[in-house]
């Protein structure tokens, strides 16, 4: 079977502000965004997150990349989420899905699961785990979506 | 049945007839996901496991969901042959439980069918899915939403909600505001960054067929909720009000039900502090009253407690939210010594603070005439019957460029009586966990993370230790090994070793595992929802792919 495109479907979310925001608004001017689902439950979404952070400014000079990182975290944990951004000075664009509205759009099963999106705000690449090293495995992709190149 | 199995051909042929046409055409897009649990028993008295006469079971879900312009539509199919050990086996069978189709323009969104929804924190309403535990409300009716005007947003639904692949008795209306101000008035120059105001109204609808009580047929629910952000400050709360609803969890008494949720919070760079408070009166709201367990629930009452992550922590003393009555509080604190700092040495360090309790509620019971209201709370006594305490501390450290530690302690004291429902060897179980989690990248593909952990307590089934090493090969592979040795039972033929292994493959969007051994029993909780799951041993396969 082709593979079919698939883009980013429009739902409301929050950021973390409690301002409603529109998914299908997401934007970063013809470079590539990565959208990773986590949650403060998930050690692996947040081992990877916090990897990233490390080198994020580097990955964002080189390539213009923008990660938007959100949340699936309900009303238990959702309070939280603000604190541990902070706390852990994340520079990522943060976001609620609290009901899990965009999670369902996006056909996740669980978190971990990350997407790589290119110019054309289209879906080229997938992961559904996180594990020590995958992150340079992610900047490899991201690297080559960056300069257009095919990823396989 | 038949009526709805003429439905499920045709949104199934709608979405087969647009399938069909998505591959040539560009302009429609079909995608999905699909889930397969199976598991293989094999017989094992000694850690308690049922006796599974199937031998082996598979819990099965495919969504498809095809989008064309501002159309959506979508199913889900599920097949439970037969339901795993821990889930309901009412799931047994096979079904299209799940089948919508939306229209959204600028200023609308239409659903017809089955939806998700939730209004503010879901104190009130809120229908979702949680497979893992078996959970699924969704309501099956209708959905409209405005969303013409930014800073607007106003919902109202009817409709039905999924009790395993029928529907429950009851019919549920409700409607939803917000206002972010704000947004609506760009011009005003106050300091609250963002305030925003919101407020429902659910109303339930179920036939009185009681010979000896009369029964309110109508059960309405009023809530209201802001939020403001003040420079670094925000804060938040809601409020629910519910009038008289006699169920079978209230033990049928009319007593209005209230649930108060308020949050504090400060955050600066490096640093992050978040109170929690909450109260929860007779706020147990079903649409059909005499459903229990997690079934037909329309609200959502969110355990305020941290969800632990680590094994010994996570699945042997987690607290569920009490519907019929608790108070509770929670503090967080976060905050990350810069590298180079005193504290935070080469790389940095991290450390969380959290504390949460949770007592009941101070009541006093009604007798005489009034009878019928059951009893009297006072919000403002100090209660003193303990449900639950969790004091935990954490440090993450970075200690070379290759290796990570976190070091992890936590206190709890347990009301088993009242979580569980159960009575344990002892009411109240108190437990000390500490845990040390090591990760080691050799190098950009290959790392070892291992997890040595104790639990101590003089109650219940006594010391446990567990010890897990996790070897990971960056992006596909990861092979671990858990072993749970429950040493400290009193009873030496019960002081049993639980070894589990488990390999997973992933490849983009798509996860292969495979685990063999054994499984312990515990609770497993995800949000304030919580699944008692038997021991098991035997082979367990799981499948997911995102396409």
């Amino acid at each position: 079977m082709a593979q079919m495109t698939k883009s980013i479907p429009g739902v409301e979310i929050k950021n973390l502000d409690g301002k409603t925001i529109n998914t299908a608004a997401f934007e970063n001017e013809g470079k590539p965004m990565v959208i990773d689902f986590w949650a403060t439950w998930c050690s692996p979404c947040k081992a990877e997150l916090n990897a990233i952070a490390e080198n994020y400014a580097d990955w964002q000079k080189e390539t213009g990349v923008k990660i938007i990182a959100v949340s699936i975290d309900d009303a238990r944990n959702m309070e939280k989420v603000k604190p541990y951004v902070q706390g852990k000075n994340w520079e990522y664009e943060v976001y609620l899905d609290p009901n899990g509205d965009f999670k369902r759009a996006m056909n996740v099963n669980n978190v971990p699961h990350l997407f790589v999106i290119n110019g054309k705000r289209e879906i080229v690449y997938q992961q559904n785990s996180a594990a020590p090293g995958d992150d340079e495995k992610l900047y490899e992709i991201v690297k080559k979506v960056a300069a257009g190149e095919a990823l396989k | 049945m038949k009526r709805s199995n003429k439905l499920q051909i045709l949104f199934m042929a709608i979405l087969l007839s647009h399938f069909c046409e998505a591959q040539q055409s560009p302009g429609g897009e079909l995608h999905g996901n699909t889930q397969t649990d199976i598991q293989y028993y094999r017989n094992d008295s000694l850690i308690g496991a049922p006796v599974v006469p199937e031998k082996f079971r598979m819990n099965h879900f495919t969504n498809l969901i095809f989008e064309k312009g501002n159309f959506t539509a979508g199913i889900r199919y599920e097949a439970y042959y037969n339901a795993l050990l821990g889930f309901d086996q009412r799931y047994n069978g096979n079904g299209i439980p799940f089948r919508f189709a939306r229209y959204r323009n600028e200023q609308f969104e239409f659903t017809a069918g089955n939806f998700y929804e939730q209004f503010g924190s879901g104190l009130i309403l809120r229908a979702y899915e949680e497979r893992g535990l078996g959970y699924d409300n969704c309501f099956d009716g209708a959905l409209v939403k405005f969303i013409g005007i930014k800073g607007l947003e106003i919902k109202g639904l009817v409709g039905k909600q999924r009790v395993f692949f029928e529907k429950g008795a009851g019919i549920v209306r409700g409607f939803d505001g917000e206002l972010n101000l704000n947004t609506l008035m760009p011009s005003r120059k106050d300091k609250i960054n963002n305030l925003v105001l919101g407020g429902s109204f659910v109303s339930k609808y179920q036939l009185d067929q009681n010979s000896t009580f009369r029964l309110p047929e109508n059960v309405g629910a009023f809530a209201g909720r802001a939020r403001a952000n003040f420079k670094n400050i925000s804060v938040s709360g809601e409020y629910v009000y519910k009038v008289n609803d006699p169920s079978t969890v209230n033990k049928y008494i009319y007593k209005p039900g209230e649930a108060l949720l308020l949050n504090v919070a400060y955050t600066v760079k490096g640093f992050g502090f978040n109170l929690g408070m909450k109260r929860i009166d007779n706020m147990n709201f079903r649409s059909d009253r005499d459903a229990q367990l997690n079934n037909l629930l329309i609200n959502f009452l969110p355990a305020l407690t941290r969800q632990h992550t680590y094994n010994l922590a996570a699945t042997l003393y987690p607290y569920a939210t009490q519907p019929n009555g608790e108070t509770g509080l929670q503090a967080d604190v976060i905050t990350t010594f810069q590298k180079g700092s005193l504290l935070g040495g080469q790389y940095g360090t991290t450390l969380l603070i959290n504390y949460s309790n949770a007592y009941g509620i101070v009541a006093d019971k009604i007798t005489g005439s009034d009878s019928l209201e059951g009893y009297r709370s006072h919000y403002f006594k100090i209660p003193r019957d303990i449900y639950f305490q969790d004091l935990n501390i954490e440090i993450n450290k970075k200690l070379t460029k290759k290796l990570k530690m976190v070091l992890m302690y936590a206190n709890f004291v347990f009301n088993g009586s009242v979580i569980t429902g159960v009575t344990l060897r002892s009411e109240m179980v108190h437990a000390h966990v500490g845990v040390a989690d090591l990760t080691y990248k050799f190098n950009s593909k290959h790392a070892l993370r291992t997890e040595f952990q104790v639990l101590f307590t003089e109650q219940d089934r006594g010391n446990w230790a567990a010890i897990l090493a996790e070897y990971t090969i960056s992006p596909k592979w990861f092979f671990a090994f858990l072993n749970q040795y429950n040493f400290g039972n009193e009873d030496p033929k019960k002081r049993l070793h639980y070894p589990m292994l488990n390999i997973g493959y992933t490849h983009e969007a798509t996860r292969v595992s495979l685990g063999y051994g054994r499984q312990r029993a515990g609770i497993f909780c995800v949000g304030g929802v919580c699944r008692q799951v038997p021991a098991s041993n035997g082979l367990s396969i799981s499948v997911t792919t995102s396409f």
